[in-house]
């Protein structure tokens, strides 16, 4: 990685262009002055060498999965095939619009519909929608469904939705979008829901949980059928997180949990490139009797045809303009083609594998508020030795001079010091036992040079950052920058 | 063994040891037995060329049409470099840039985006990106409703009915009431805005080129609005925004808009990218990230999140909206292309884009086949024509040679039956106009 200081804007010179536009012999038109703007947007003016060299050098500032080990908690960063990339490219799919009659574009339909069917298969939910555009979305849709559900049964007093203080933040800022009331209800030390704490907040206003399993501990949550009895008892629905699918890939199928609805997160579990933060894929499967409430369009199969629904009576509306992230569904159908139904599970298990390895020899000198096996991911309490005063902060900050992405840090809410590790299956025992060396040697530094590391990074391009700063003189974009 | 999974048996067993267990079933010793599934019925594993062969048969069974069309989804062309650069491993395969020290790169380009969507639209800040167009107009929704902390709003009947349908979704269970505002000659009134707009309301949604393709002309809408407290969306494909007068002049409180126009691959539909821009005033109501510039420790210029307080992780079931991403590689990918066109490239490929949809609309006036639908304001790019010929008549005469188009509008709900849209890009030549043209001749 190397420092770059320049803005795209600093390169502009009058004049100078980067593109290049056909010639037409089209009469050339003009519209009403009191319709056109009046200045020109201050876009830069370079040429196509100087782009190429600046976000060539922009990307030399970013740290990416092919530079190294990304055990980032509850994102499942792992390896993003080439392959998927270059088919999601080919121009019979990449070049279609959106309104093709469906009978010129059986094959893409076709795809999409088969991805839904194993995806269906993989989780144990009768059918799927492509439309949500990433996990958070499809948390909105999925909630969306449970609410349109109980408006067509007329249990329109039916609004609390049950979420454990240990979920993810879109978990309850989704319910409330959706129009629901949040009823937070606190996690045993493992992470996991009591069935007696439920029992004290279900009544007959409940109408649904929100968990994750494993859970955001990465421990499997033993309960699950009898949680699920509790809130089907009283007449409500089981939403399922998908954000940790990893480790029960093949293995143990949501829906066999008694699970109702559930999303998949196809840039996680199915290994589509984050980009950064997107875009990302969030499917939407949901139990037979939930089906005819899925948003529209929906993709169907009918005698051998492909169609697009385009309205029904019972749909709970349109949630995004077209079909979803259809680019990003492509590489996930690659992926589950490549590895098939002989590798799928073992993704899952080499992913529990790699977790409990790096979980077992680091936990003498990291505190590790659980015991027993994991699933794909754990959370360490900090540094065992709390005496050095060394936070998980100045551990994060300090891998970075190792060329490891940090582990998720604070977070889960549960632990002060809360370091979440996802080492994911693609990672081979050679680049976690360098971890684990890494992780050792951080620990002695805390002892015995606590300095180096609360003063991490040092190798980085940049130091650590006013963050303050930003919020208190707010400069959001290059006219903001004070000459 | 397989490529993607590096694990040897000696490994296995290594690990195996030092976690103390005899095999990797028991790590799932937790799962009750019950619950234990056996045998994914799914395809089995596939090599790299047998992906590639399946592939073309799937391409087998698809005609890549050439679009005449747009309503949401326009064939722009994407220079060459984009697709280089956003492919380089540290932008596609890193995720959200929580450690900003080794994230430079993504905040940077991040905030070069939002500085581009700010020139384009002349609005003081803009954030990182939506979803897509719809979305991000729901967004403005739940922005402006919060602000006036009021559940009621104004939408012009002139947006894209697709994106009304997302807002009719999105407000149904935030439980917000939506008002359609009638248009006249196709575009939003001013008249319907001074007689339906009123205290209750939050705000009024507005889209330009509309659904017909028309230039919406806002005179006098901010003054109306202002009057009782209104705030004013304007939904703007950011392609026109070289030519046009921007949301800011016309006094939008809000500009949003689906940035597919700046040269992203239609994809049967997705990814693409929404924007959202507002007066800073109203940036603890923004939904999705923000990058702002600060310093190191050592002093030197450095880009991170900020104003995160807003967001979900932090707020919790206070939040204002459940956004946790953006689509920052399109981001990127947006990016690069305003560098590559420019001031000057943007607004000659818009310019060709138009030259072209005009010509084509006056071609086809002079057939026997076409009358228009409205008159007064001009059109950008896509216009709206009445057909007295059956609309699938003149859709599969088109076909025929390759094109897809025109858009039956009664499929949205719009007009009798008998309007049809057209949208041109700089990708349509002088050829494709007069194939056009004789293939409906031909019908006459």
């Amino acid at each position: 990685m190397s420092y770059y200081d320049t803005l795209i804007f600093d390169l502009s010179t009058h004049a100078r262009k980067g593109y290049t536009l056909p010639k037409r012999t089209f009469k050339r038109q003009a519209l009403p002055t009191h319709l056109l703007r009046e200045d020109c947007p201050g876009l830069p003016e370079v040429s196509e060498v100087e782009v190429v060299r600046h976000y060539t050098n922009v990307s030399m500032k970013n740290f990416g999965i092919e530079t190294g080990m990304y055990p980032l908690g509850s994102c499942t960063m792992k390896y993003n095939p080439k392959i998927n990339q270059d088919l999601a490219n080919l121009p019979s799919f990449s070049a279609l619009h959106p309104y093709q009659p469906t009978r010129t574009v059986q094959g893409m339909l076709k795809l999409l519909d088969d991805l839904q069917s194993y995806l269906s298969e993989i989780s144990g939910l009768a059918r799927y929608t492509l439309n949500s555009y990433a996990g958070a979305h499809g948390e909105l849709i999925g909630l969306m469904i449970m609410k349109r559900y109980f408006e067509s049964r007329g249990e329109h007093h039916r609004v609390n939705i049950i979420v454990p203080d240990a979920a993810h933040g879109t978990n309850p800022a989704s319910a409330v979008v959706a129009g629901f009331k949040v009823i937070e209800v606190p996690s045993e030390k493992d992470g996991s829901v009591s069935v007696e704490v439920l029992k004290g907040v279900v009544d007959e206003n409940l109408a649904g949980i929100m968990l994750t399993n494993p859970n955001t501990l990465g421990m499997f949550e033993k309960d699950i059928l009898n949680v699920a009895e509790l809130i089907h008892d009283h007449g409500g629905l089981l939403y399922y997180d998908g954000a940790n699918l990893n480790p029960i890939l093949g293995k143990v199928r949501p829906g066999d949990m008694g699970f109702d609805i559930m999303h998949i997160n196809l840039h996680k579990t199915f290994s589509t490139p984050h980009g950064g933060g997107g875009p990302g894929s969030g499917p939407v499967g949901v139990a037979e009797h939930l089906v005819p409430f899925l948003p529209k369009p929906l993709i169907k199969k009918v005698d051998n045809t492909y169609h697009i629904e385009r309205d029904n009576e019972t749909t709970l509306g349109q949630i995004s303009h077209f079909y979803g992230n259809v680019g990003v569904a492509m590489k996930a159908y690659t992926y589950i083609l490549s590895n098939g139904k002989e590798h799928l599970p073992e993704v899952a298990k080499f992913a529990v594998l790699n977790a409990n390895y790096v979980k077992e020899s680091l936990k003498d000198l990291f505190e590790l508020p659980v015991e027993g096996v994991c699933k794909h991911e754990f959370v360490f309490n900090g540094l065992k030795d709390k005496s050095t005063g060394v936070t998980t902060l100045d551990v994060a900050k300090r891998l970075l001079d190792f060329g490891v992405h940090p582990p998720t840090i604070y977070f889960p809410l549960l632990y002060k010091e809360a370091l979440m590790i996802e080492p994911v299956e693609t990672e081979s025992k050679q680049t976690l036992d360098r971890f684990i060396e890494v992780m050792r040697v951080i620990a002695k530094e805390a002892k015995e040079t606590p300095e180096v590391v609360k003063g991490a990074p040092h190798n980085t391009i940049v130091k650590r950052l006013d963050e303050a700063l930003a919020a208190r003189q707010p400069v959001v974009k290059y006219t903001d920058i004070p000459k | 063994m397989f490529k993607y999974l590096p694990h040897t048996k000696e490994d296995i067993e290594a690990m195996l040891k030092t976690i103390g267990v005899d095999s990797i079933e028991a790590l799932y010793q937790d799962v009750p037995k019950s619950l234990k599934h056996h045998d994914l019925s799914l395809p089995s594993s596939h090599s790299e060329l047998e992906l590639y062969e399946h592939f073309q048969a799937l391409a087998n069974d698809i005609d890549v049409l050439k679009p005449v069309i747009g309503m949401g989804a326009y064939d722009h062309y994407t220079p060459s470099i984009i697709r280089h650069i956003i492919e380089r491993q540290e932008f596609l395969t890193s995720y959200t840039p929580y450690q900003p020290e080794i994230s430079q790169g993504t905040l940077q380009y991040i905030f070069e985006f939002q500085s581009m969507i700010s020139q384009l639209t002349g609005m003081e800040i803009a954030n990182a990106s939506l979803y897509d167009g719809a979305t991000a107009t729901a967004e403005a929704m739940f922005m402006i409703c919060a602000i006036r902390k009021k559940q009621r709003i104004l939408v012009s009947n002139t947006i894209n009915p697709n994106i009304i349908s997302v807002l009719k979704t999105y407000a149904h269970y935030k439980g917000i009431t939506i008002d359609l505002l009638d248009h006249h000659e196709g575009v939003s009134s001013l008249e319907a805005l001074k007689a339906h707009f009123t205290d209750e309301h939050a705000g009024l949604i507005v889209q330009s080129p509309n659904v017909f393709g028309l230039i919406e002309d806002y005179a006098g809408f901010k003054d109306v609005l202002e009057e009782k407290q209104g705030l004013f969306v304007i939904n703007q494909d950011p392609s026109t925004l070289a030519h046009l007068k921007t949301p800011s002049a016309w006094g939008a409180d809000v500009a949003v808009g689906e940035a597919q126009s700046l040269g992203l691959p239609l994809q049967f539909g997705g990814p693409y990218i929404g924007y959202l821009a507002s007066k800073k005033a109203y940036v603890r109501k923004m939904p999705g990230r923000i990058c702002g510039m600060t310093k190191d420790s050592e002093g030197k210029r450095a880009f991170v999140l900020t104003f995160q307080a807003r967001e979900q992780h932090i707020r919790r079931d206070k939040a204002n909206s459940n956004i946790c991403s953006n689509q920052s590689l399109l981001a990127l990918f947006v990016t690069i292309y305003l560098a590559t066109m420019g001031k000057k490239g943007l607004y000659e490929a818009a310019q060709l884009s138009m030259d072209a949809a005009y010509t084509l609309h006056d071609r086809l006036l002079e057939l026997p086949i076409f009358e228009p639908v409205f008159s007064g304001q001009p059109f950008f790019k896509e216009f709206t024509l009445k057909s007295t010929l059956p609309v699938n008549m003149v859709q599969e005469a088109l076909e025929a040679h390759g094109y897809l188009g025109p858009y039956d509008l009664h499929e949205m709900g719009l007009g009798d039956g008998s309007w049809v849209s057209f949208a041109m890009t700089e990708k349509r030549t002088e050829e494709d106009v007069e194939t056009i043209i004789k293939a409906l001749e031909a019908l006459v």
